[in-house]
């Protein structure tokens, strides 16, 4: 157990046994970049607006972040991982690193959560600056002193893009983990119990299923004023769903299986079979279903923003640049242009991710000549 | 059902060279295909397999699952996906004196149905499910005969008639899903005879039906030919079936033919080690008395199939020659009746003193 | 006032007065446009209908077609391409494709000849126009909103399509078709269609909550007065009769829209007719 948490927290850290120059080199970039958070941590933490309350947000988003990048520099690894229990993860991840597609789809991700962790540093102006003369430095085209033009108040487009990633990738990545695990436990509780739990659970999944998760959304807000927490819990309760019907298909093949029947006869109680052997081999599907649901979700978000209901102002969000910038999209398009395709690239690297996945988890996949 | 008293059975007795003008009704050649490997190397699924079939006979293709026999028959009209799998360069099959490999497309379509029917092993499978039993039984007269729909359907009720369906006219009307695995494999029969084709190739055709059913399928398959004339190119795994019912009989392993020869001689005296081997598995009623043997070792899977004679592994009798040099297709008699992938063809002495080991005690 | 409304009273009396109220088909009284919410409701469905309609058609027809065309071409470059379009085409938000069809339909550039409208449903002139005039007219004002709210969509059953369709060429019964002799064209259109249309259908009941939940953002954009209009404007306004009744009654189009679906999927799939 400890040993998987400093593995998350200090990845590299095992390889300090088998090569240990290089575990050294890892880990010291790795303490050299913890330490760089510890010390800046007022200006990595900032938000602008969102005030101290985001700070645990921040934090977890950091700790994301850092995890993704980790695993994303895994597939390199050579030799096998001693920690993993089956090889049919060795031959997922080799099948997906043939899908040139999915891996360029990885390394997008990797690099939007490094750029969303380090955007206090890269975001040449502050979002919310306002040009020093508004008539002189409004509706300004692109140019090299701002890369993506300025808006109506002058504000420079790229950090206010930038700091609206953040938002979006942490709102997207949080909602998503509540939603999994959320529908995991659902669907898993519902899957290996059957009887009247399933069908009292798949109905209910049924009927929430049944209005539009927008429509569904909005009706929410309508009653409680959103703010950014609120926003992440409301996508997350609205997104369960879908996972817990593929848990469920899943954990009810799966409680047939011969080691599930033995897990039974030699008396392990249900909860301990549900949790430490039938659900571990689930882990594949949740984690594209995963994958894809930060693309999605992120589409979501921005849809309310756009409405006028997602993250309350100041906190930029990309939707909510879109929804600003129509008015004078005429004059000045990149103010719309620019956020939608910072949403296009940023959930299009997560479909490509969660497709290879898929893809790769397909047994037929491996006669496929990868693209 | 003993391998080896089938011969006798009131079959018509194949024309003597069974050939027209142009030589016997299915000449196969060298036949090779080969596919992809998981490293990129061509295996060789299917090797050198040369056969001939005449019109009437019926020749049995017998082997174990995965020697390619499947395959093989498939191969014959390119019904095989060509990308992944490819037709070696050298492979011929003569159908009628014409050459099918390279044959375009529409002309190989033509053949497909028409000429030579398939008939597969998986009856649940093989009807589409959304369409009627009878218009898919009627298709190949509309695409190759031009009939008109009606015509059509009644050529199919007299079909499905033929082939001893019990209620032709509800048959018809049938979606696949409401008949048995032994009805639907009927109405496959009928489908792939609907053009009077000169050949059926059946592929496992009883392999998924119970016991009784097998029964009944085989002596439909034996009445159709008596019937129409038309040659059988029947192919299983299991010797009892092919012993019921062919005239002449293939043995293949591992991608080759190892044997090829009359059915009763086959049986009675088989040359090569692997078909003593498999004889001497199958149990049988009359000859209770005798032991089991076992073929010691497993079928290699392409990409690892042994070098030079592809059994010297498993081989009760191989000596040195076997493993460093492949031998080739040799006649047995002078009329080519008869041939064997064997050394011991040459070097008949080398059989004393080994042979297969018997199981049980 | 608030007497009147009865707003002074305990909540749950309030939420237990409107309960009542609902079930009996009184939906309550709109406050942001002062007339019935059912009255709003009912001049708005059809027009969402219309919209709804024409972008199912759009997805499943263009998303059809485009799959079939990608699995008849199994690694082409055509597949390979279209694979790349349709996974941009399905991370692209619906609300920033309309405004993108808005900002391009209203460029100085576009041709006068066709000029789609971005606005409204029907033009300032629409009841003077003759039926075929009316037809025109409202077509040519479905066009950018049906796109934006199709399109995303289309490219998802696009990629189902060519997954169905590369499954169903693999089944036994299209070997079986192949050595009957038919021409491939018959195989593909005949038999490997018919199949792979089947878990198509049932997409349908999957993709309505999408296209209803899509329809809120782009009748805001393109100012198409349908629910999904109604619905904003009332949570803007914080309406609560007028949401709540919205809600509701989305719920009931993407219930009624499964209930055909599956309907569609039985008339399609005759393995479960007889059930």
């Amino acid at each position: 157990m400890i040993g998987r948490v400093t593995d998350l927290l200090l990845p590299g850290a095992r390889d300090l046994r088998g090569r240990p120059l290089r575990g050294v080199a890892v880990l010291l970039a790795w303490i050299g970049l913890w330490a760089l958070a510890v010390l800046r941590r007022d200006r990595l933490l900032a938000t602008p607006g969102a005030g101290r309350p985001d700070w645990w947000i921040a934090l977890l988003g950091l700790v994301t972040a850092l995890s993704i990048v980790w695993r994303a520099g895994r597939p390199r690894a050579t030799g096998r991982d001693p920690a993993e229990p089956d090889g049919e993860w060795a031959a997922v991840r080799a099948a997906f690193a043939r899908h040139r597609l999915a891996t360029a789809g990885l390394t997008l991700v990797a690099l939007l959560a490094l750029v969303a962790v380090l955007t206090p540093y890269l975001a040449p102006y502050d979002p919310a600056a306002q040009g020093a003369d508004l008539v002189a430095t409004r509706f300004q085209a692109p140019s090299w002193a701002h890369l993506m033009g300025t808006d109506r108040f002058g504000r420079d487009v790229l950090s206010r893009v930038l700091y609206g990633g953040r938002v979006s990738l942490l709102v997207g990545t949080l909602a998503v983990v509540i939603a999994i695990t959320l529908g995991s436990l659902v669907g898993a509780v519902a899957g290996y119990a059957r009887g009247w739990v399933d069908t009292v659970s798949m109905r209910t999944v049924d009927l929430l299923l049944s209005l539009p998760r927008l429509v569904l959304l909005i009706t929410i807000i309508a009653f409680v004023d959103p703010s950014t927490t609120l926003i992440i819990v409301v996508l997350g309760l609205t997104g369960w769903m879908g996972t817990s019907r593929l848990v469920r298909g899943e954990v009810l093949s799966l409680r047939e299986r011969e080691f599930v029947q033995a897990a039974r006869v030699l008396g392990f109680g249900r909860a301990r079979i549900l949790f430490r052997h039938v659900l571990p081999n689930v882990a594949t599907p949740i984690i594209v279903a995963a994958t894809l649901g930060i693309g999605n979700t992120i589409l979501v978000e921005a849809s309310l923003s756009f409405l006028g209901f997602g993250v309350p102002p100041p906190t930029p969000s990309w939707g909510d640049m879109v929804l600003r910038g129509v008015r004078d999209m005429h004059e000045a398009p990149w103010l719309v242009l620019f956020p939608g395709v910072a949403i296009v690239i940023t959930v299009m690297s997560f479909n490509l991710v969660g497709d290879g996945l898929r893809d790769a988890l397909d047994p037929r996949a491996s006669r496929e000549a990868a693209p | 059902m003993s391998a080896g008293g089938a011969a006798d059975a009131g079959r018509p007795a194949p024309s003597a060279a069974g050939a027209g003008p142009d030589g016997p009704l299915l000449r196969v050649r060298d036949l090779g295909v080969s596919f992809a490997g998981p490293h990129g190397e061509q295996l060789r699924a299917v090797d050198g397999v040369s056969f001939d079939l005449a019109a009437g006979e019926a020749l049995g293709l017998v082997g174990e699952s995965g020697c390619g026999k499947s395959l093989t028959a498939l191969s014959l009209v390119r019904l095989v996906d060509e990308p992944p799998a490819r037709t070696a360069p050298g492979s011929s099959v003569r159908y009628r004196g014409e050459e099918l490999v390279g044959a375009p497309p529409s002309r190989l379509r033509r053949v497909r149905g028409a000429e030579i029917g398939f008939v597969f092993q998986e009856p649940m499978t093989s009807l589409n499910p959304v369409k009627r039993v009878g218009y898919q039984v009627a298709e190949p007269l509309i695409a190759h005969e031009g009939l008109s729909r009606a015509a059509a359907r009644d050529r199919a009720r007299e079909l499905l008639a033929r082939v001893e369906l019990p209620d032709p006219e509800r048959a018809l009307r049938a979606y696949p899903h409401e008949l048995s695995g032994g009805m639907r494999q009927r109405a496959l029969i009928a489908m792939a005879i609907a053009c009077g084709p000169s050949i059926l190739v059946a592929d496992e055709p009883t392999t998924a039906l119970d016991v009784t059913v097998q029964a009944q399928i085989l002596e439909l398959l034996a009445r159709l030919r008596r019937e129409t004339g038309m040659a059988l190119l029947l192919i299983s795994h299991d010797l009892a079936v092919v012993g019921e019912v062919a005239d002449r009989v293939a043995v293949m392993y591992a991608g080759q033919i190892v044997e090829r020869g009359p059915a009763a001689e086959l049986f009675r005296a088989p040359s090569h080690p692997y078909t003593e081997g498999l004889l001497r598995a199958v149990p049988s009623i009359e000859r209770r008395d005798r032991r089991l043997a076992v073929i010691p070792g497993r079928v290699p899977a392409p990409g690892s199939w042994p070098a030079a004679c592809r059994f010297h592994p498993r081989c009760p009798y191989a000596w040195e020659r076997c493993a460093t040099e492949a031998p080739p297709e040799a006649a047995l008699d002078e009329e080519g009746g008869r041939h064997s992938r064997c050394w011991l063809v040459a070097e008949p002495a080398r059989r004393a003193g080994h042979g297969y080991v018997e199981v049980g005690g | 006032m608030r007497t009147n409304f009865g707003l002074d009273r305990p909540i749950p009396e309030q939420y237990a007065a409107w309960l009542g109220n609902f079930v009996t088909g009184d939906f309550g009284f709109s406050f942001s446009r002062f007339r019935p919410v059912s009255e709003v409701l009912a001049e708005a469905i059809p027009n969402t209908l219309w919209l709804g309609g024409a972008s199912l058609i759009v997805v499943f027809v263009v998303g059809c077609a485009v799959g079939i065309v990608q699995s008849v071409r199994q690694y082409s470059r055509t597949d390979h391409a279209l694979t790349f379009v349709t996974l941009l085409l399905y991370s692209i938000p619906t609300f920033w494709l309309g405004v993108m069809l808005v900002l391009w339909a209203s460029s100085p550039s576009w041709p006068d000849a066709l000029l789609l409208p971005v606005s409204g449903m029907q033009s300032l002139d629409y009841d003077r126009l003759g039926l075929w005039g009316r037809v025109a007219d409202r077509a040519r004002h479905l066009v950018l909103p049906t796109i934006a709210l199709g399109l995303s969509s289309a490219a998802a059953v696009a990629r189902y399509m060519r997954g169905s369709m590369l499954e169903t060429i693999d089944e036994d019964y299209i070997r079986t078709a192949r050595a009957k002799g038919l021409s491939e064209r018959r195989v593909v259109f005949g038999h490997a269609l018919r199949n792979a249309l089947i878990p198509i259908v049932s997409l349908v009941g999957l993709f309505l909550p999408i296209l209803f939940g899509g329809a809120v953002v782009v009748e805001k954009i393109f100012a198409w007065p349908g629910m999904g209009m109604v619905m904003y404007e009332a949570v803007s306004a914080r309406d609560y009769p007028l949401v709540m009744a919205g809600a509701f009654l989305f719920a009931v189009l993407v219930i009624v829209g499964n209930l055909l679906a599956d309907l569609l999927y039985a008339v399609v799939d005759p393995r479960i007719r007889y059930r």
